[in-house]
């Protein structure tokens, strides 16, 4: 009989974040009332955070595979074929909660279980990039989360090794009280050498890797499904602290001993800990797990069985390994300074068992604790689809040019190299483009061939039109890829949203998987791992919805690549796709415009026409033709021209032949267009050539001098623009050291 | 050249620099495990960038004090070239194969980016294939490479031609008093810098001027 010191109150079921009928189901299931470390495994097995049990029903309807998908979604990462038997292994995964409590640490923690994610599997990581959203840049906190979590992911990364080359950042006031991290990493493995965690054979010694188990992070998973009200500080230590020296170790030791073929199964130990990896590596392989928490490496004396099956302590691994080589398995670990210790072993009878002093803790069905976590059809209520605004009920600003100025130095659209610089982008040696353009491409190895990395979503057209917004986030990965001269492989997905339990929320959720789901069928865009992150709430407030895309394109020579810079004067400047003149939910209205509760549509995404331009555009590429590329998105072309032109420190003249308004044609931000440069002398040809491949092409101008001119309003020095660009995020963050 | 690049727990530009130096010399160099305590027979030793043992207690004190330091003093002390690129300046600092230290930077930040770097003294073993006061570019990835000496040690380096390299034209990143990016030892066998001129080798870092550096020390050893 199982010790069962702790009787189980309706109050302790409540706190471990259990429903009644949640725990009803765990009365059904074991036949009797658990042990509080019981409890704690059930609440760490069944939260939002492992369970997915709000979103999976939708998640199953997402395209995972494709002729290049050596594995999908259900892994610690998704793993993409790109040729000569060598594959990239990614994922996005979100420290949402956690950063908002301790930015830092959170930050740093969510960089340090991405990281892992990927090399558990067998990879060397080669590119991490983030996505954060933080709240308005007027609000107390805001300013103190920035400068944590850029400081803890670059502590992290940097100290690891890996490049950062990329991201994005966002500030919106629904992120006030519920900051967004999105960590995103990438690894390079061989094809056939990929590791997985499915253990196989009775009786194998179960490893313990890496560093000791402390009390830090306990319920950390339980904490991240829960929202947040007015004590959210008081849930600090739930944050789990990083160690990136130890996370190196741990690479190059489990990079080691994959190489020495010792290990049969692996899984890092993230969210919940011994529980979730232990449970996982047993249940996908039909075995059964015994542990004896005796033999565990803990870092503080007379921690209970629940302690440990619940800390969240970092850089930890769970390996089955074969038997015979367990000595030699054991020196690697010991050359690299870090723990080794056989706690267990794999068994046949589908239970999982833990004991402790010599007492049985906590004897339960291993299969289900997985596969019998609650799930559910949550009742969703889609909102109306959006009227699209006119043009012409969006009045003219008197002077363009200051609109333009003003809005490179918006917080939303200005540079953040305040941020990146704060990230060891170039480690490694293969940074071929780094943050700042439409991708970031690491060449592999010694090349000629290239990765690009993107992440992307547009929060504002998935508040106003879910299904559209979803469609737009992956298209403009895509296109991203495309700019840049890769042919775009596969994504993972990071959606970040309130409360599933509100209708309204879960429509917002239903909505941006349909379009996700419509866009990666229409792009042969296969989602190959991902994140779901709810519950992103403060007193009752859900955040923008936010599904983040992750996106991986692949270039077959990295020579033949293109960047948003201007390159020389005298080139012609085309404007490859068609400008409608959508307003709607652009940056032009909310920010200079400020268009109070802009209902409008976002700008309809077109995916056969997004398709269409975009293979044009890598065919073009390819074929050597262009100088530059940029695609457009956020404040439409005349944003995208002056980006290029800041990047390139060359000018433009621009005289855009268009039905209208100038200020229309400038900030609208239709989809499926790029800006692209080329000599003169080839821009007829390529023009042509457009016309041949039903993709609409205008002339806009020309690459030179020292200024940007828009045809009818004031020339604008690249300076003044560079100065504002530049100057905002900067001086926001110095601000706050003088506070 | 016979070259070798010091691994210590969480060196992690060693590959960056084992690709360079292969690259550029053409011979593979050694891989030394930092708990041996004897160093093969080499031209070049060099310690490489990352958070050695994770600067944790300063940077690079802990390495500085690892098995394998005596045998690179000793190797020094016969005239083996040494190169320390950012931890490992640090940590030859720390070793007191160099003067000085290496504080947190001025803005107290890590700082990423392409500076300018100016030759101060041709005539070194690391810098002889470059042109006197010759400005190149080359990146720089570190969060403490202030560098700071007394003003004795300071004006001993300078007037003894101990600059190597200074930051250029207003590109110092981390505050380091005169702009030092790089100085040699008395002798003038061991270098400490903090940029990196092993991620600025070929076209596609953007530019190949830290070939040179290497170069220098391949031509000081034929």
């Amino acid at each position: 009989m199982i010790p069962n010191d702790t009787r189980i109150t309706p109050e302790l079921v409540a706190e471990h974040g259990l429903k009644p009928d949640e725990y009803q189901r765990i009365l059904d299931l074991i036949g009797r009332e658990p042990t509080l470390t019981e409890l704690g495994i059930f609440s760490a097995m069944w939260n939002e955070h492992c369970s997915y049990k709000s979103s999976k029903k939708w998640l199953r309807t997402l395209p995972t595979t494709g002729p290049r998908v050596i594995c999908g979604p259900g892994e610690n990462a998704g793993v993409v074929d790109i040729g000569d038997g060598q594959a990239i292994i990614f994922k996005m995964e979100s420290h949402n909660h956690p950063s908002y409590i301790e930015p830092h640490q959170g930050a740093a923690t969510g960089v340090g279980g991405i990281l892992r994610d990927v090399f558990t599997m067998g990879a060397r990581p080669i590119a991490a990039l983030n996505a954060l959203r933080f709240g308005e840049p007027d609000h107390p906190r805001t300013r103190h989360i920035v400068s944590g979590v850029v400081a803890g992911i670059g502590g992290y990364g940097n100290s690891f090794g890996v490049p950062t080359v990329g991201g994005e950042v966002n500030f919106d006031p629904s992120y006030n009280g519920n900051c967004l991290v999105n960590a995103f990493a990438a690894g390079l493995a061989d094809a056939d050498k990929i590791f997985y965690s499915q253990a196989k054979g009775v009786g194998l010694p179960i490893v313990y890797l890496g560093s000791k188990t402390g009390r830090d992070g306990i319920h950390g998973a339980t904490m991240a499904s829960a929202e947040f009200g007015e004590d959210s500080e008081e849930k600090r230590p739930t944050v789990q602290i990083g160690d990136p020296f130890s996370e190196k170790l741990l690479l190059e030791a489990c990079l080691e001993l994959m190489a020495s073929g010792a290990v049969i199964a692996i899984q890092d130990m993230g969210a919940a800990g011994l529980t979730c990896s232990a449970v996982e590596m047993g249940a996908k392989g039909d075995l059964g797990v015994e542990l004896d928490l005796d033999k565990v490496p803990c870092r503080e004396a007379g921690m209970t069985a629940y302690e440990m099956m619940l800390s969240e302590s970092q850089e930890r691994m769970l390996m089955v390994l074969d038997p015979a080589r367990e000595k030699d398995a054991e020196a690697i670990f010991r050359k690299w300074g870090l723990d080794f210790a056989i706690i267990g072993k794999t068994t046949d009878d589908l239970r999982f068992r833990i004991k402790q002093h010599g007492e049985v803790m906590a004897d339960l069905p291993i299969k289900e604790l997985g596969d019998q976590a609650p799930e559910y059809d949550r009742p969703f209520v889609k909102a109306a689809k959006p009227a699209p605004l006119a043009p012409s009920d969006v009045p003219a600003p008197n002077d363009i040019a200051e609109v333009l100025t003003k809005m490179l130095g918006l917080p939303d659209m200005c540079s953040r190299r305040w941020v990146w610089e704060q990230y060891d982008h170039l480690i490694q040696g293969n940074t071929a483009i780094g943050p700042g353009g439409d991708a970031a491409v690491v060449r592999i190895g010694d090349g000629p061939k290239g990765l690009a990395f993107t992440l992307d979503v547009t929060p504002r057209y998935c508040a106003a039109d879910p299904q559209e917004g979803g469609k737009q986030a992956v298209a403009e990965c895509w296109r991203n890829l495309t700019a840049v001269g890769a042919e775009p492989l596969a994504i993972t997905d990071n959606l970040n949203f309130g409360n599933p339990e509100k209708p309204e929320i879960m429509g917002q959720f239903v909505g941006c998987i349909e379009g996700i789901g419509e866009a990666c069928r229409a792009l042969d865009f296969p989602v190959v791992s991902g994140n779901v992150s709810l519950y992103n709430e403060t007193n009752g407030k859900g955040i923008l919805p936010t599904p983040a895309i992750g996106a991986v394109g692949l270039l077959p020579d990295i020579a033949v690549r293109t960047t948003i810079a201007f390159k020389a004067a005298g080139e012609a400047i085309i404007l490859v796709g068609e400008t409608k003149g959508h307003l709607g939910q652009s940056i032009y209205l909310r920010d200079i415009a400020r268009i109070a509760n802009d209902r409008s549509a976002p700008p309809p995404v077109d995916l056969a026409v997004e398709r269409r331009n975009g293979d044009f555009i890598r065919t073009e590429i390819r074929g050597g033709n262009l100088t530059a590329v940029h695609d457009l998105s956020d404040g439409g072309a005349l944003v995208a021209v002056a980006e290029m032109a800041m990047a390139g420190g060359i000018g433009a003249a621009l005289a855009p032949q268009t039905a209208l308004p100038l200020h229309v044609w400038a900030f609208a931000e239709d989809q499926a267009r790029y800006a692209v440069t080329l000599p003169e002398s080839s821009a007829t040809a390529f023009l042509e050539r457009a016309a041949k491949a039903g993709v609409p092409a205008t002339r806009i101008g020309t690459t030179g001098g020292a200024e940007l001119t828009l045809e009818g309003a004031k020339p604008i020095s690249l300076k003044l623009l560079r100065d504002v660009h530049e100057g905002w995020l900067p001086a926001y963050m110095a601000a706050g050291a003088e506070l | 050249m016979k070259s070798g690049v010091v691994v210590f727990p969480g060196s992690n530009r060693e590959r960056d620099m084992l690709i360079a130096l292969e690259k550029i010399t053409g011979k593979k160099p050694a891989y030394i495990w930092h708990a041996d305590t004897e160093l093969p027979d080499l031209d070049l030793v060099v310690l490489c960038g990352g958070f050695s043992y994770g600067d944790y207690l300063r940077t690079g004190a802990i390495a500085a004090r690892g098995h394998i330091m005596p045998a690179i003093a000793r190797a020094a002390g016969k005239g083996v070239r040494v190169l320390g690129i950012c931890n490992g300046f640090q940590i030859l600092c720390e070793a007191g194969l160099l003067p000085g230290v290496l504080m947190r930077n001025a803005g107290l930040k890590f700082v990423c980016k392409e500076v300018k770097l100016q030759v101060a003294n041709a005539d070194t073993d690391f810098t002889r294939k470059y042109r006197p006061g010759e400005i190149w570019r080359c990146p720089v990835a570190h969060g403490d490479g202030n560098y700071f000496a007394d003003t004795e040690t300071l004006k001993r380096l300078e007037g003894e031609g101990r600059v190597g390299l200074r930051y250029a034209e207003g590109t110092n990143p981390n505050g380091s008093l005169n702009d030092i990016a790089g100085i040699l030892n008395e002798r003038g066998n061991v270098f400490g810098m903090m940029p990196h001129p092993e991620n600025m080798i070929e076209p596609l870092n953007g530019a190949t001027d830290g070939r040179a550096l290497f170069e220098s020390i391949m031509e000081a050893v034929a």
